[in-house]
């Protein structure tokens, strides 16, 4: 076909219809503390491997609420859990176990 | 009402005009008061007592044509002939709900799943099962905060104050009906500024689950279903978003009554930018006009909680009878 420089572009939205919140599901059955998160951000900037890459934790937590867990697979593997994170939240979220429940469930559910 | 029972329980006579056919206002519509849930007509229940108690006189289905200030004393005449005078007036004319039609980009009165919190209320009230138009059993439910209120657009840019907190209740209230009902409340803030309001809004995530999304809607539409979708911006994922729920809610806010704006302009009073009566002092006259002998109280000053309604109450009561012995609060002005 002729090429007239024109590119299409990816959809950006979030459609959370069709997001796969089996991983989130899993995570607020087995770490509950996942529910009460009000995204203020402290365990993202508390976070080492947040502070040298790109791993967002609160946006993590925000992606796999919404089903759209095959982004953040490499993300995630950026934790070394040191659970920093866990004794910074003022909500009382388990956020360590969360991790852990995230890659659980990954194991469980592979996309 | 509380003004009127404190006024006559010190002895002063009290004439208290009610324009509709039941004292109790708003409070009327409401099945359950957020932080506590208790019911609203147990405060309706007390403030009935308070009049009872003291005798007040009250004069239902009134409609006021004319007030105003003759030298000390008011006049006010009914449309059905009927006239007084008094010595001082309160007035507590109250807000009215913001009309939703405003935000036509969020479909009220044009799809049939798109509802407001006051008839979300309603349907509380009456005790039957929580349906949507198509008669089912709404699955997901999405709630938009701050409906005519911080919105330049619709010329209110103040916050309405209990349209958070009444989002968070309501949350609760419907995942009580239907137990696995997925809600998910979409706001710019949440402002739980009540000594309990947080604690409400913890057991909205840890028990009931309700998701908080942070993003304004931008508009919804409806599916071929009859079910809506919405469109937001996911902003703690910085992403937009697309979402369908069984029903739409929308926390609309407060604006000034058509009753203040009609007394208001009677009496002489002053008004504030956003329409609300304008007080004498922000911080140590709020219940007192700028008419001498005319007081206000409740959300016809601004949006106001139920208790807060409470404190005006009775601080104008206890300014009007200062007034009515001679004290002269005005002395006290102090300019800023």
């Amino acid at each position: 076909m002729k090429d007239f420089g024109y590119t299409l572009s990816n959809d950006r939205q979030l459609d959370f219809d069709k997001g796969d919140r089996r991983i989130a599901a899993y995570v607020k059955e087995h770490e509950p503390s996942f529910n009460v998160c009000f995204a203020c951000g402290t365990c993202t900037a508390t976070c080492s491997a947040g502070n040298f890459t790109e791993m967002n934790l609160r946006r993590m937590f925000t992606m796999v609420k919404r089903g759209y867990v095959s982004e953040i697979r490499k993300e995630i593997a950026q934790c070394m859990l040191c659970g920093k994170c866990s004794l910074a939240c003022p909500r009382g979220v388990n956020t360590r176990n969360v991790i852990m429940k995230i890659n659980q469930a990954l194991e469980l559910y592979p996309l | 009402m509380e003004s009127s029972a404190n006024l006559a329980a010190m002895g002063h006579e009290v004439t208290l005009l009610e324009k509709s056919d039941q004292l109790g206002g708003h409070l009327l519509g409401w099945e359950k008061l957020f932080p506590t849930m208790r019911l609203g007509k147990d405060v309706v229940e007390f403030l009935d007592k308070g009049v009872k108690l003291a005798n007040v006189n009250v004069l239902k289905n009134v409609d006021v044509i004319d007030a105003r200030k003759n030298g000390k004393v008011f006049n006010v005449k009914l449309a059905d002939g009927k006239s007084f005078e008094s010595d001082a007036v309160i007035v507590a004319t109250g807000y009215d709900v913001f009309d939703a039609r405003k935000k036509e980009e969020y479909g009220y009165g044009i799809y049939d799943n798109v509802v407001t919190s006051a008839e979300l209320e309603e349907m509380f009230l009456s005790g039957k099962p929580l349906v949507n138009a198509q008669g089912k059993t709404p699955k997901k439910i999405g709630i938009v905060h701050c409906v005519g209120s911080r919105d330049e657009k619709v010329g209110n840019v103040y916050c309405s104050k209990v349209c958070c907190v009444t989002a968070v209740k309501q949350s609760i209230e419907i995942k009580e009906k239907i137990h696995d009902a997925e809600v998910y409340c979409y706001y710019m803030d949440l402002r739980m500024f009540g000594m309990h309001f947080e604690t409400l809004y913890k057991q909205a995530q840890e028990k009931h689950a309700v998701n908080f999304i942070r993003g304004r809607l931008s508009e919804a539409c409806e599916n071929m279903d009859g079910s809506i979708l919405v469109k937001v911006e996911d902003t703690l994922a910085g992403r937009p978003m697309r979402m369908s729920v069984d029903m739409l809610v929308l926390m609309v806010g407060m604006v000034p009554s058509e009753g203040t704006k009609k007394i208001g302009a009677m009496l002489g009073m002053n008004f504030g930018p956003n329409g609300f009566f304008k007080c004498q002092d922000q911080h140590t006259m709020t219940t007192v006009s700028n008419v001498p002998g005319v007081f206000f109280a409740g959300c016809c000053m601004a949006p106001r909680t139920i208790n807060n309604v409470f404190a005006d109450a009775r601080a104008a009561a206890l300014m009007t009878a200062n007034y009515l012995e001679g004290y002269e609060i005005e002395k006290r002005i102090v300019l800023n």
